[in-house]
């Protein structure tokens, strides 16, 4: 029977499908009996999918123009190397 | 990414973008100006996520124009123009982030689960959606988070930003970051735990 920590410790392999087929056993069977590792993992997983739709809404969200004056700086930058 | 053949047309390219790649090539400083007027905006949005929205991520941005300018050369089409930007854009940032000047990183050990001497947790975890995942798809919900992602320290804020954010694989992740792949695998999983106790403080112990 593996511990809550171990069951942390490893719960990224868990969730992506990296673990042997004989670990994952004894992480399902902890899964099965422990109500505290349940919410971890649940809560782990709103936490990726949060970050993400955190910045898919900042993407939707960038101006269509890009500021006059880092325009002018850039085009500058390319003078100057040319 | 799968290698795709020069002349095969990528989804998306069309003739506009085809004609100012050719117009970049030959040089020509109006096709540049239509690039960064065209493509600047989200490039900036891009830096502004690594680096803040002071000077860095403008200079950063600068020099990824730059960049792409002198390299458009072996843009070979294999990816959308916006794509081959983006990615020299991460690039530009990460090379900043390295040459900053480096101070000692805040250790993230009291944002990692604390455990009893059997293994069991001290903080009993529980479930955060009792609104369900409506309310923490808010735009004030996207906001803290993004706020909660700053707080973390540089190392594992990039980390988050390539993998879940970016959607690169490990590899990938590894090699921008100089480590290696399990080194970024551990890093990453550290940071999502961290950034998990972050949000754990509104949406979980204090925040109903």
């Amino acid at each position: 029977m593996i511990t809550c920590r171990t069951f942390v410790e490893f719960l990224m392999e868990y969730l992506s499908g990296a673990l042997p087929s004989d670990q994952l056993d004894r992480f399902e069977e902890h899964l099965a009996m422990c109500s505290a590792c349940v919410a971890y993992m649940k809560t782990y997983e709103q936490t990726v999918r949060l970050g993400k739709a955190a910045f898919e809404a900042e993407k939707g969200s960038v101006p269509a123009d890009v500021p006059e004056d880092l325009v002018q700086a850039i085009l500058e930058a390319r003078r100057r190397r040319d | 990414m799968s290698q795709q053949a020069p002349d095969r047309p990528v989804p998306g390219q069309d003739d506009a973008e085809s004609s100012l790649v050719e117009s970049l090539r030959r040089g020509d400083e109006d096709a540049f100006e239509r690039l960064v007027r065209g493509h600047g905006a989200r490039m900036l949005a891009v830096a502004q996520r690594y680096l803040g929205r002071g000077e860095d991520a403008r200079d950063a941005v600068q020099e990824a124009f730059i960049a792409a300018y002198r390299s458009i050369g072996s843009f070979q089409g294999h990816a959308l123009l916006s794509t081959w930007l983006h990615q020299i854009t991460v690039n530009a940032c990460l090379m900043r982030i390295r040459s900053r000047k480096r101070r000692p990183e805040e250790s993230i050990d009291d944002l990692l689960p604390r455990w009893q001497e059997d293994g069991h947790h001290v903080v009993q975890p529980r479930d955060w959606s009792p609104g369900g995942e409506e309310r923490l798809q808010s735009k004030e919900t996207c906001a803290f988070v993004r706020q909660c992602i700053d707080r973390l320290p540089e190392s594992y804020r990039t980390v988050i930003l390539l993998r879940d954010i970016e959607d690169m694989d490990t590899r990938e992740t590894a090699r921008l970051l100089g480590i290696t792949e399990s080194g970024a695998k551990v890093r990453l999983h550290r940071a999502r735990q961290a950034l998990r106790e972050l949000l754990d403080e509104r949406f979980g112990r204090g925040g109903r």
